[in-house]
């Protein structure tokens, strides 16, 4: 039996399907903002702004950040798992990952709904 | 010119500090020899040196090796596959600890293959004759069932090269899938439980490095595909 306790969702089949849904929606989102640019050349600050103030973008772009950030874990997590094989330095690097995906998690939040 | 040259690794844990690569000048009279005819050449020039074979023929899976940087197995593999540049370079299977030359410990492969419990498990008494299996049922085993173990796919697995405790690897979990597709066997349930952890199964990345070295042409990437779709119906 092989354990784990530091990944996203304990378990491996959790981890994977998170990994795919998160992709998806961060494919989406990725297309939706090149587009935006594409179709908006001249962008200035007030349509930009506008944009995001907007309850259906601000929706979509913290489930894009939701999803990066549990992208994030569940990759890094893993390469940590392949490549540090000192479980000091394994556990330091996993813990450093999961705080700073924290700290980005709550300052999106902050400037999406902040302003 | 036939002359081929080959450069084999050594070691020898008795005698050697490290391990070494020996060259060899070995004239093949310009046949395209498989690769085991020309270790047996070279150990004629020095038989000090070590390797596994028995069958010569691709089924008994002893003489897996790195050929020119690709694992394979040496009896059937010839020459005009592999040499390159009038050069072979025969290393033993990566990530596996070395006994002596070409001879690996395949300890840890064994037991991943262990643990995936390969045998069929059904407490059903047994009918008078046999259990019967419908032919449809029966095809659903060609292509996992024909597997040698000879480790060639696992030990070309940087997943199992990191995690060989862990991760099963693509030989185990073709052969965990050969029992989950088995309509005889009742275990599923228990078999599944054993893989969702974040490594048994799912540190397959799907390189499929597996795929493109079995020597019987076998497919643990499209196996360890199904397995994924099994735990996922079953928890969802």
């Amino acid at each position: 039996m092989v354990t784990n306790i530091t990944n996203l969702g304990r378990s491996g089949l959790s981890d994977w399907l998170i990994q795919r849904f998160s992709a998806v929606i961060l494919a989406l989102y990725t297309l939706f903002i090149v587009a935006y640019l594409l179709l908006n050349p001249g962008l200035d600050y007030a349509t930009w702004n506008g944009l995001f103030a907007q309850t259906w973008m601000r929706i979509f772009s913290l489930l894009a950040f939701v999803s990066i950030a549990a992208h994030a874990w569940i990759g890094l997590w893993t390469v940590t798992t392949d490549y540090l094989k000192s479980t000091g330095i394994r556990l330091a690097v996993q813990s450093a990952i999961i705080l700073a995906i924290f700290v980005f998690l709550v300052w999106g939040i902050q400037i999406l709904w902040g302003a | 010119m036939s002359t081929l040259q080959v450069s084999i690794y050594r070691y020898n844990p008795e005698t050697d500090s490290a391990p070494y690569m020996q060259e060899f000048q070995v004239d093949t009279k310009g046949r395209d020899l498989m690769v085991l005819d020309v270790l047996h050449l070279t150990k004629e020039q020095d038989s000090s040196m070590a390797y596994r074979r028995s069958c010569r023929e691709g089924v008994c899976g002893s003489d897996g090796m790195n050929m020119n940087g690709k694992n394979g197995l040496a009896c059937i593999t010839p020459l005009s596959e592999v040499v390159k540049k009038n050069k072979l370079t025969l290393r033993p299977l990566p990530g596996l600890p070395v006994i002596r030359d070409l001879v690996v410990d395949m300890g840890i492969f064994y037991q991943q293959y262990e643990r995936i419990q390969p045998y069929l498990q059904n407490d059903t008494p047994a009918p008078a004759i046999e259990r019967l299996q419908s032919p449809e049922d029966r095809d659903k085993l060609d292509g996992l069932y024909e597997c040698i173990l000879c480790a060639c796919c696992s030990t070309s697995c940087p997943s199992f090269w990191w995690n060989p405790d862990k991760f099963v690897g693509p030989a185990g979990l073709l052969q965990s899938y050969r029992f989950l597709a088995d309509s005889r066997d009742e275990a599923t349930r228990e078999r599944l439980s054993e893989l969702e952890d974040p490594f048994s199964v799912f540190r397959c990345r799907g390189i499929m490095n597996c795929v493109s070295v079995c020597p019987k042409g076998l497919n643990p990437t499209r196996a360890i595909g199904k397995i994924r779709e099994m735990l996922l119906a079953n928890a969802t």
